[in-house]
């Protein structure tokens, strides 16, 4: 009764109060969502076609040039075998977002099935699925990943792996609140009245309409998926030396920090970069999706 | 109070004895037994070395066998043996962790007062531009990688301006700048929840009624707001254990330190499966530790938690 007699006080004071609102910042939404996307697609184009961003070799380097301070010809500067740097920042990009990809791919279509289980397969379900999410996050995401490459080798493949099980706690968490959310609202309801299954209702209603704040956590989980690769990468547990990849970049300029700064430094300026956006266009996508 | 309290210490036992049962579940599933994979990397070893290595550490037992054995272990403080040196693995990591502790808990306290001049700024400016400038330090601060500030600061002080030394010797700032480095990083999530929590209890209408009954800003977000806002950072605060460790192993390689972050490293390369082992069941057990003790203290600091329906564990809120 209470429910009844709550919702239209709250839908007309939503109405007057946030009438104008969406005039004014759809738009602003929009231009942030935009200003942040834009940046992330240049990465995304690297990764793809990095040949249309840089003539220079990633793997062979010429010997005269070793050791070259930035400038308009090496944007980054050389390294110590003669390889331009950004050219090997942008041919990294593919290995490592790969990487990422593949723990975000794991973290996310575990945690969808983890969380919409506890969500919507009753109380014992969600205790049990919940206890295991517990652990998972007791465990840090460090370790687990150590765990992953210690037992298989060392190689993006196992490092991919053990990320993604790290970051399944976060994503089963996000779907479960969400799934709670939306199995309450009416129009769920609705159809279970209308004769809809527990399989159709889930997949038709609840699931495309819990998706906002996943997605937005999939921009964050990739930002942070790569900073846990990287780290990992400069410990030694990635992809082996002569592949760029952006942990890697950072780890072999760290011989050569007398001498050459810009081989450490800058690789990671484009790391802080893809991680801050990808952590603003989260921002964003949740800000549109959240009415 | 006593059921909260039970409730609370009885779901961290579990939750320690899951981790420990999904760890050996998860050693089982490995291609082969540790002893084979450890043994993999050398090129002549005869099939008896295996058999009897397998037999001194106890693989050749049923796994029901093991597992009770490795269960029981635990209550005597016996995590297994690690295979490399043969040392026991709480012994080999007792040994070192000494000054991890050491720089977790320094770059812990350093992460708390930069999260706490983050908000204290960004609350108390009337500069709109300081504060947009201060608020977004701490997205900043999660993006960057330890490792890269590590290295950047030790080309600046000790190569540019040779202010410090590359290893460490016992100086200040040999000490001063890996705390900073890691603190840095863990201030993020502080920060960040603590922003959000103070921006939630200025919207209560006490705040209101103290403004209007005269209180001045600092006054209400000293005495008022920050007391209030204290809980989920609090709890936020327990969860950043993981992150701390993490933090530690990858500061401890770039300034050269010994600790904990050399035996993690020397266990992973080696593949040295009951170390790696070890180090998870003991750094889960901390984790749990502290997070246990947190969810105790809540009460103290925000008694509704005994009235909220029981069973939400603060964790729920922070969220």
């Amino acid at each position: 009764m209470t429910l009844h007699l709550e919702n239209p006080a709250a839908a007309s004071s939503a109405q007057t109060t946030t009438a104008p609102a969406p005039a004014r910042r759809r738009p602003s939404a929009r231009t942030g969502l935009w200003l942040t996307a834009l940046p992330l697609v240049l990465v995304l184009g690297w990764a793809l076609f990095p040949g249309l961003f840089t003539t220079a070799d990633p793997i062979a380097g010429v010997g005269a040039e070793k050791f070259l301070a930035p400038s308009a010809e090496h944007w980054f500067g050389t390294d110590h075998l003669g390889r331009d740097i950004y050219a090997r920042v942008v041919h990294g990009t593919s290995q490592t977002l790969l990487t990422a990809g593949l723990a975000v791919l794991i973290g996310l279509i575990a945690g969808t099935v983890i969380g919409l289980v506890a969500a919507t397969a009753g109380r014992v379900a969600d205790a049990a699925t919940m206890r295991l999410v517990d652990v998972l996050l007791a465990v840090p995401g460090f370790l687990i990943s150590l765990i992953v490459v210690t037992a298989f080798e060392p190689g993006p493949i196992s490092l991919g792996v053990g990320v993604g099980i790290a970051s399944i706690a976060s994503f089963a968490r996000v779907v479960r609140s969400e799934v709670l959310r939306v199995r309450n609202l009416d129009f769920v309801e609705a159809a279970f009245l209308s004769g809809g299954t527990y399989r159709s209702v889930v997949l038709r209603h609840i699931l495309p309409n819990a998706t906002g704040p996943v997605l937005s956590l999939l921009a964050v989980d990739l930002g942070a998926a790569i900073l846990a690769i990287s780290g990992l990468g400069f410990l030694g547990f990635g992809a082996p030396p002569p592949t760029p990849e952006w942990g890697l970049l950072i780890s072999e300029g760290r011989q050569y920090l007398g001498s050459a700064w810009w081989m450490t430094s800058l690789p990671g300026l484009i790391i802080v970069a893809a991680v801050v956006l990808l952590a603003a266009f989260g921002r964003q996508l949740l800000k549109i999706f959240r009415f | 109070m006593g059921r909260y309290v039970a409730q609370r210490i009885g779901q961290a036992l579990l939750v320690i004895w899951l981790a420990y049962t999904v760890i050996f579940l998860a050693v089982q599933l490995l291609p082969s037994d540790p002893v084979t994979i450890f043994l993999s990397t050398d090129s002549a070893v005869d099939q008896a070395t295996i058999d009897n290595m397998k037999r001194q550490y106890g693989y050749d037992q049923p796994l029901l066998v093991q597992y009770l054995a490795q269960l029981g272990g635990l209550f005597t403080g016996d995590v297994g043996y690690s295979l490399a040196s043969g040392e026991p693995v709480a012994l080999r990591i007792s040994g070192v962790v000494g000054s991890t502790i050491a720089l977790a808990l320094s770059a812990f306290a350093t992460a708390v007062v930069l999260a706490l001049a983050v908000v204290v700024v960004a609350t108390l400016t009337r500069s709109a531009l300081l504060r947009k400038v201060v608020l977004n330090l701490p997205p900043l601060f999660a993006a960057v990688p330890v490792f890269w500030l590590g290295l950047v600061l030790l080309e600046l002080l000790s190569i540019r301006w040779g202010v410090m030394s590359l290893f460490p010797d016992g100086s200040f700032l040999s000490l001063a700048v890996p705390v900073f480095v890691l603190g840095v990083h863990v201030s993020a999530p502080i920060a960040q929840v603590l922003l959000k929590s103070i921006d939630t209890v200025y919207n209560q209408p006490f705040i209101d009624v103290l403004r209007a009954k005269g209180a001045s800003a600092s006054w209400i977000f000293f005495r008022h707001a920050l007391k209030n806002a204290g809980g989920p950072a609090m709890t936020i605060t327990g969860i950043t254990v993981g992150t701390l460790l993490a933090g530690s192993v990858i500061t401890e390689t770039v300034f050269a330190r010994s600790g904990l972050g050399a035996v993690v490293l020397q266990a992973v390369t080696t593949q040295d499966v009951p170390l790696v082992q070890g180090l998870v069941l003991l750094t889960a057990s901390v984790f749990v530790a502290v997070n246990l003790a947190v969810d105790l203290l809540y009460p103290l600091l925000d008694p509704r938690i005994l009235k909220s329906n029981g069973q939400g564990s603060p964790r729920a809120l922070a969220v």
